[in-house]
């Protein structure tokens, strides 16, 4: 008879010894590097150009993300409609994202029709035109929806308390404004994407079942650019945290729940309690099994959803903690919150627990190191904060082996209730 | 191409297998046959108050998720009007940890008070979180209850109102469980580095003993073909005129359906489909605007929507979408433009074939249907598509008496 209350014996994932397969790295003839993962069984491909072209180096609010943006709204030779029903003739998604240190160019498509589609983008990097009357539609088309965002309480929450932290003058601190969209010029744009596009520096990801000639096709369409030229401008911000910590805005008087941010500074990938706080996060807020999901949304019903996490930049960041809690029990979660750190300061995190919770993490990394797109993806990441595999070996230890009493210190210097910024939006 | 094993146990559960040696994982995925269009008209957003029961604890493991954790596992679910669908994915040694969970609630849930008074709230959050506390949040209630008079597609997966889930009984979980979550039921799906015959043995001994229940014989009243035009005004305050409308098109296994999939697309699929070239960027009435579907098993719904650039009287807007939807009705697509929409739809198949947590999910969906060789072989179905399809198609669902309008207007 089968006895049900017996769980099956398990391989603790810790016993795994986690193997990053390894990224080819080759330059173009004009010296951008190519990162490449070859992996796979379906016949898909993805590539990312990464542009240093993010808000960090604007002067004005907006020109980097609406450069990038635009990047599909004409050139010289094609038309938006052209340049978009080339790509979506051949099933491809070419899109393109705006970050504060980085803008990409991502295509994902069937590996099969890869040379119809490169030298397109060739022509956007090179020949993109911004046209008036796409930059006007662009700009009423935002502003539209820039109103619609700014009446949910969690858009408005995101943005303050990042204002918070940073200041409002730093990239990863402003946000944006009518008044910024209204601002914008073509000219503005062609400056920007003749600089840090056309004569930018890039990086090139691919991934995917690679064609054989990916690197002579790849070095056709983009090693005679006049790219990696150019010395970049260095340019520092500096952090201007606001002084005042606790703030309440109403800004839908009907709202039937609250946006709750709960922030902290905090240092980035080279500090060395960054992967230790990863372990500790995890068994604050940063799992469905984790203290503040167990105790607000499993015990309490107060949420559908509560985390905490190290917000992903490549300078210092934060720690948040992050939830859309009923109007009725947001003091209640705050106070819990504050709870939770306090018993991570007070107590020692017992071993049952703790190996939970690193059992999980590696079974999680073992999952995300399936696959060509997820594998590229953490290349990219360690490639973009300039750390290489023995970050990723140093994590897997760190996960592995730090103990209690080291979290439990690192509690103390981090999760101080004082230190946080505390931020309610209805 | 994807491969897969597929038996079925004494008791009826049907088991597919899909082996993928390239990967260090295992998913296991349940998928029970039973959806929001399951419910009462009057206990709407049972099925996925349920699903959140599911993690409550069964009944002779208290605790659902800790043990996976444990194992390295992670796991979701989600409910859709149709279906009801749990899966985990884990190293794929520690795969019995999953068969152990996922047949002890199979078995039984514990059916705890406490757990289900949590879980209430939980949801009525979630309800307020995407439905309430958000501009435009109530549009598909609104639209469904316009478009659907006597299918339960009339309700949202999330519910009617929150009263109805505020309150939930025991006695209704309990009732609902034994009628729906047995394995004549259900359909597992087990994909990633396995071997069939472990699996078989695995299945055996957890979910062999599991009493067979009785299989569920849908009985809903369907849709009756509409021949009325049905037009409403909301206003709230929002920020943006919206414009919403639908038309009735083919259940999911209809030849139709794969014309009407590709007719959104043409429509409506992307930034050089005909709707935003025309609307957004040509006469710049809209400042966003979507063709989609719902992909229902039964009868659907193809919707076209969008937000009206201030000042934009809302009857043009809508005129000039009814010029479009002409077109299409009277003027045959071009070859280059039907060939992109199949295309773009041979593209998608092969991304989402990526994973193996999507290849397992589409198999226990494609094996629900009736015919889990849909798989591999649907892709025929839309080449076999025509221009000619298109446009015969397009005039029988763009009948104004099959339409459904919805003007969302922002309150002066």
């Amino acid at each position: 008879m089968l006895n049900r209350k017996i769980p099956p014996t398990i391989t603790d994932s810790v016993s795994f010894n986690l193997h990053l397969r390894q990224c080819e790295q080759y330059n173009l003839d004009n010296s951008i590097p190519v990162y490449s993962m070859n992996a796979g069984t379906q016949d898909v491909l993805l590539i990312e150009w990464v542009f240093e072209a993010g808000n960090w180096f604007e002067q004005k609010n907006m020109v980097a993300a609406t450069t990038n943006f635009m990047l599909k709204n004409g050139t010289a030779h094609k038309t938006a409609f052209q340049i978009n029903d080339h790509f979506e003739f051949y099933g491809a998604y070419l899109n393109r994202t705006c970050y504060n240190e980085t803008a990409t160019i991502t295509l994902h498509c069937l590996s099969k029709h890869i040379a119809e589609l490169l030298p397109i983008v060739t022509e956007i990097i090179t020949h993109s035109i911004f046209p008036d009357e796409e930059l006007v539609i662009y700009k009423q088309n935002q502003k539209q929806r820039l109103e619609v965002n700014l009446k949910k309480c969690d858009f408005i929450a995101n943005r303050l308390i990042d204002e918070y932290i940073y200041g409002f003058h730093h990239p990863y601190g402003k946000y944006t404004s009518t008044l910024d969209y209204d601002n914008l010029n073509r000219e503005d744009l062609q400056a920007y994407f003749h600089k840090f596009y056309t004569e930018g520096r890039c990086t090139i990801f691919t991934a995917g079942k690679l064609p054989l000639d990916l690197a002579t096709q790849l070095n056709k369409s983009f090693g005679t650019l006049p790219l990696q030229q150019r010395v970049l401008p260095n340019i520092q911000y500096n952090h201007v945290p606001a002084e005042q910590k606790k703030y309440q805005l109403i800004n839908d008087a009907e709202g039937v729940q609250s946006a709750i941010r709960i922030a902290r500074p905090f240092p980035n990938r080279h500090h060395p309690d960054y992967q230790k706080m990863q372990l500790l996060n995890n068994v604050f807020g940063g799992f469905f099994g984790s203290r503040l999901m167990s105790n607000i949304r499993e015990d309490k019903g107060y949420t559908y959803g509560i985390h905490s996490y190290i917000q992903n930049h490549i300078g210092n960041s934060a720690l948040l903690i992050s939830t859309e809690a009923g109007r009725s029990v947001c003091e209640a979660t705050i106070a819990e919150v504050y709870k939770e750190m306090r018993i991570l300061c007070e107590e020692p995190i017992d071993e049952e627990e703790l190996s939970l919770v690193r059992n999980y993490m590696i079974g999680s990394v073992l999952g995300e190191l399936d696959g060509p797109f997820q594998l590229i993806a953490r290349w990219k990441n360690y490639m973009l904060n300039k750390l290489d595999e023995n970050y990723f070996y140093s994590s897997v230890e760190v996960i592995k082996k730090t103990g209690a009493e080291e979290l439990q210190e690192l509690a103390k210097k981090y999760l101080n209730p004082d230190d946080f910024y505390e931020l309610i939006v209805i | 191409m994807i491969e897969y094993n597929r038996f079925i146990l004494d008791n009826g559960l049907t088991v597919l297998v899909h082996e993928d040696a390239a990967t260090p994982m295992a998913v296991v995925n349940i998928l029970y046959d039973v959806g929001a269009r399951d419910e009462h008209p009057e206990k709407t957003g049972f099925a996925h108050l349920f699903e959140h029961l599911m993690f409550g604890g069964s009944i002779h493991i208290p605790d659902y998720d800790e043990p996976l954790q444990r194992a390295g596992g992670d796991n979701n679910a989600y409910t859709t009007n149709d279906l009801t669908n749990y899966y985990c994915q884990l190293p794929a040694q520690n795969i019995e940890t999953a068969f152990w969970l996922e047949s002890d609630r199979m078995l039984s849930l514990a059916f705890s008070e406490k757990s289900l008074a949590v879980q209430r709230k939980v949801v009525c959050e979630e309800f307020k979180e995407h439905y309430i506390n958000k501009p435009y949040g109530d549009t598909w209630k609104i639209m469904r209850e316009l478009a659907y008079t006597i299918h339960p597609y009339r309700w949202m997966t999330i519910g009617k109102e929150l009263s109805h889930v505020e309150n939930a009984a025991i006695n209704d979980v309990k009732a609902f469980f034994f009628k729906h979550y047995t394995p004549i039921n259900a359909i597992l799906v087990v994909a990633g580095n396995v071997k069939t015959e472990d699996i078989k043995r695995l299945a055996e001994k957890w979910f062999g003993p599991i009493p067979m229940g009785e299989k569920y014989l849908r009985c809903l009243p369907q849709e009756p073909v509409q021949n009325e035009v049905r037009r409403l005004v909301k206003e709230a305050s929002v920020p943006l005129d919206a414009f919403i409308k639908t038309w009735h098109i083919a259940a999911r296994l209809d030849t139709n359906y794969y014309t009407a999939d590709l007719l959104s697309e043409i429509l409506g699929g992307g930034a050089s489909s005909r709707l935003y070239q025309s609307l957004v960027k040509e006469q710049k009435l809209f400042s966003s605007l979507d063709c989609h579907h719902f992909g229902s098993t039964d009868a659907g719904l193809l919707a076209i929507e969008g937000k009206l650039v201030k000042g934009v009287l809302i009857d043009d807007a809508e005129k000039a979408i009814a010029v479009e939807l002409q077109k299409i009705q009277e003027e045959t697509v071009t070859v280059s433009e039907l060939q992109k929409v199949k295309n773009k739809t041979e593209s998608i198949i092969a991304f989402e074939d990526m994973s193996i947590m999507s290849r397992a999910s589409s198999l226990a969906m494609y094996e629900l249907l009736g015919d889990v060789s849909l798989m591999n072989t649907e892709l025929e179905k839309y080449q076999a598509v025509s221009s000619d399809d298109i446009r015969k198609y397009s005039k029988e669902i763009f009948r104004e008496s099959n339409s459904n309008t919805l003007h969302y207007l922002a309150k002066k």
